[in-house]
């Protein structure tokens, strides 16, 4: 065993508005410089949609992420044919990567000629201004949200790769304003076990942090060869174009180093975000990347470690994890989310980057297609709310297909354990239910009373304290740390304006 | 004042020196700058007829005049006979022109597309000039004096070779056409500009190859009690 420590977030799906307070918190944080306007390494997109940017989860078309070859061993799709030698024959030009246009071109607005046109018979306009060339914009034809809150829109929801296998009545769902469904999607860097971005870096710039999982771009390292934009098959890293330098998320780890929540988790306004403290046992990472479908989920949660057994906890001391680490672990909301509880999923796992961040998929709209409408259950002139979770709105394919790899058992589990706590919680505050009605949907999904209640307090009433368990990493302590380039960088937010290239561009 | 000698027996030690020592302090005080500065994300699609058969040609040649400076012998012995010595050279002028296909794509782009304008730097300006200069002279020198193949092993190679060993002796090449003194002058600009541009980018090329033929997919860097630096965390390939 090789046990390793990660820093891990949860989003439950259900809870989030779709506001972009994140969004605009991490951008405010990290990505307001030049070359860096386009990037949003936290990002919220409406499922089903097209993305940011567009289609990126099309892997026929982005190659990113791992595929088992038939000879059992795992390869970056990327270098499909002859391997690695396929970075060399690439690394002029990369036929998948994706351009500004699968984004969008940053801009601008012409504010001046608000205030400066000279008087005439027309109001005067704030014409658009691309941020790249300077030059003014005929239209603005695509931007970062484009397709926010279109979820029943057939020009951008169909377009969604994670619509395939849905029954064509349900893919007619989302042309139907009344029987639609559509919700939100937070997306940051899921600073995976297996990341297909480190494995691509022809340079080495990219790593992953021993104590904490977090992947960071050494940007004194990276030399632009683009690797790493092509093979996340999440198409979180990002190609500065004025630097000439790969960024991506990193998890704010100036902050989360003295326990401090990330910009976007703790700027959430939904509460939708916990961060904790996983042990998983890196030995077993190749096997868990290599498992078919259906057995990634179960594949992940077997990797990942019991914080409480004291087998696990002496382990841990052993490979170096600080106490206080240790203790964060057993009081991880993630551990209990993902594993403890099994109601919460890796985005695409079928990538095979083994993804470390864990999603709750949405139960709401909790009102089910009405009665009147084929294969509605849901009478109005009845009082009952808990229907059969298996015939809601939100086709139980499309939440596999986006967090479980398709396997659909999964999900189900999840969403009876979800209704249940909501049966369980409305009896006891509301006692409208029944007992033997609750009991009977607690037993079926295997859920304990006090399980629900624990579910219950994390997801409505926990307190920051309870949402992020992050320990210190008492980086002074580090050996290999020089006190005096942290006392140099104090301040600084480690991108930006650097040395001026002689010559040369600045930046 | 011989020119011949002041421009090609002391000017290459003043521009290697420049070089070598302008591209270590580089690498030392500003790696961050180190960057092939790729535009492919801002422009892809004229960048492909361009990158393509400016890469592949201009690498092959270079690498032939490298072998040819190294193992002038082998070359002459390949040439001695008829059909072999044509063949080399139109390989050599194929990948030329294919060079030269792909430079004017990059200045076909660089002047029309405004994205990719924008970040152009007066480095990339003087880049791209001295590379046309120095293939339009190199495909020039192999269609109006033939047999480059042979007579650069006789001439320009003994020439390096006594820049190298301190003993420069320009005999060797002050009777080559201007064309191909053009060529060679060219050359020692490209040297100086290395450490001042995004030339520097082909020596980063040393990454990728460890890359292919030895790293280990992942890589992990501790900084605590776990001891080294970086450390993979299997060793699958």
């Amino acid at each position: 065993m090789d046990l390793r420590t990660q820093l891990s977030m949860s989003f439950h799906l259900d809870k989030c508005i779709g506001c972009h307070t994140c969004s605009v918190g991490c951008k405010n944080v990290w990505t307001t410089r030049q070359g860096a306007e386009y990037m949003w390494w936290n990002n919220v997109e409406t499922k089903p949609g097209a993305g940011y940017p567009l289609t990126w989860e099309d892997q026929e078309r982005y190659m990113g992420g791992w595929e088992v070859t038939s000879g059992g061993d795992l390869r970056l799709k990327l270098l499909k044919g002859p391997g690695k030698l396929r970075t060399l024959a690439n690394i002029f030009f990369q036929p998948n990567l994706p351009t500004i246009d699968d984004y969008y071109e940053p801009f601008t607005f012409d504010y001046d000629n608000l205030f400066n046109a000279p008087a005439g018979d027309d109001q005067p306009v704030a014409r658009p201004k691309s941020l790249i060339t300077g030059e003014f914009m005929e239209k603005i034809s695509i931007g970062p949200n484009w397709d926010d809150d279109f979820g029943g829109s057939p020009l951008y929801a169909s377009n969604d790769p994670n619509l395939k296998g849905l029954s064509d009545s349900q893919k007619l769902m989302l042309t139907q304003f009344h029987k639609l469904f559509y919700f939100y999607f937070p997306r940051i860097c899921n600073h995976c076990l297996n990341p297909a971005c480190v494995a691509s870096c022809p340079s080495g710039a990219i790593y992953k942090r021993g104590e904490d999982g977090i992947v960071l771009i050494d940007q004194e390292v990276c030399r632009a060869w683009r690797f790493c934009v092509s093979a996340c098959p999440f198409k979180k890293p990002y190609f500065n174009w004025n630097t000439g330098k790969s960024e991506k998320c990193i998890f704010c780890y100036p902050r989360t180093e003295t326990a401090q929540a990330n910009a976007c988790a703790h700027s959430c306004t939904g509460r939708i975000r916990c961060v904790g403290v996983l042990m998983y046992d890196a030995d077993k990472i190749e096997d868990v990347a290599k498992q078919p479908d259906d057995r990634l989920v179960e594949a992940m949660r077997d990797a990942i470690l019991d914080p409480n057994d004291p087998a696990v906890i002496a382990e841990a001391r052993k490979n170096g994890v600080e106490d206080n680490w240790i203790k964060a672990a057993q009081q991880s909301p993630i551990y209990n989310l993902f594993k403890k509880w099994r109601i919460a999923f890796p985005h695409h796992p079928e990538f095979r980057t083994v993804p470390m961040n864990y999603y709750v998929p949405p139960l709401s709209p909790i009102l089910h297609q009405a009665k009147g409408d084929q294969g509605g259950t849901y009478d109005p002139e009845s009082s009952e709310f808990f229907n059969d979770v298996e015939l809601m709105r939100i086709p139980l394919k499309y939440l596999a297909n986006l967090l479980t790899a398709g396997n659909e058992s999964l999900i189900l589990e999840s969403l009876k354990k979800q209704m249940a706590v909501r049966m369980y919680v409305r009896q006891n505050r509301v006692g409208d239910v029944g007992d033997a009605k609750v009991k009977s949907a607690l037993d079926a999904c295997g859920l304990s009373e006090v399980d629900a209640e624990d579910i219950y307090r994390l997801v409505s009433l926990a307190t920051f304290k309870e949402r992020f368990v992050i320990p210190e990493m008492h980086r002074e302590s580090k050996t290999s740390v020089d006190p005096r380039t942290m006392y140099e960088k104090r301040g600084s937010i480690g991108f930006g304006r650097k040395n001026r290239e002689f010559l040369g561009r600045q930046w | 004042m011989d020119w011949n000698s002041v421009l090609y027996g002391q000017l290459p030690y003043v521009i290697i020196t420049i070089a070598v020592v302008g591209t270590i302090a580089r690498y030392v005080t500003n790696a961050y700058s180190w960057s092939s500065q790729s535009s492919q994300f801002l422009e892809n699609k004229v960048l492909f007829f361009g990158s393509f058969p400016w890469h592949f040609g201009i690498v092959l040649v270079l690498l032939a005049h490298i072998f040819a400076i190294f193992f002038p012998s082998a070359i002459l012995s390949w040439n001695a006979v008829p059909f072999r010595l044509y063949a080399l050279e139109v390989t050599g002028l194929i990948l030329g022109l294919l060079a030269l296909f792909g430079l004017i794509m990059f200045v076909y782009r660089r002047l029309t597309d405004s994205r990719v304008r924008a970040v152009t730097s007066t480095a990339d300006v003087l880049v791209i000039i001295i590379l046309l200069v120095q293939v339009i002279s190199g495909v020039a020198t192999a269609i109006y004096f033939n047999w480059g193949s042979n007579w650069f092993a006789a001439s320009a190679v003994p020439w390096i070779w006594s820049i190298i060993t301190f003993s420069p002796d320009v005999a060797f090449i002050a009777g080559l056409p201007l064309l191909a003194k053009i060529h060679i002058f060219n050359a020692m600009l490209f040297i100086l500009l290395i450490p001042f541009s995004r030339f520097v980018h082909f020596l980063a090329i040393v990454g990728p190859i460890q890359y292919v033929f030895g790293r280990p997919y992942q890589l992990v860097r501790w900084y605590g009690p776990r001891g080294a630096r970086t450390e993979p965390i299997r060793q699958y390939k």
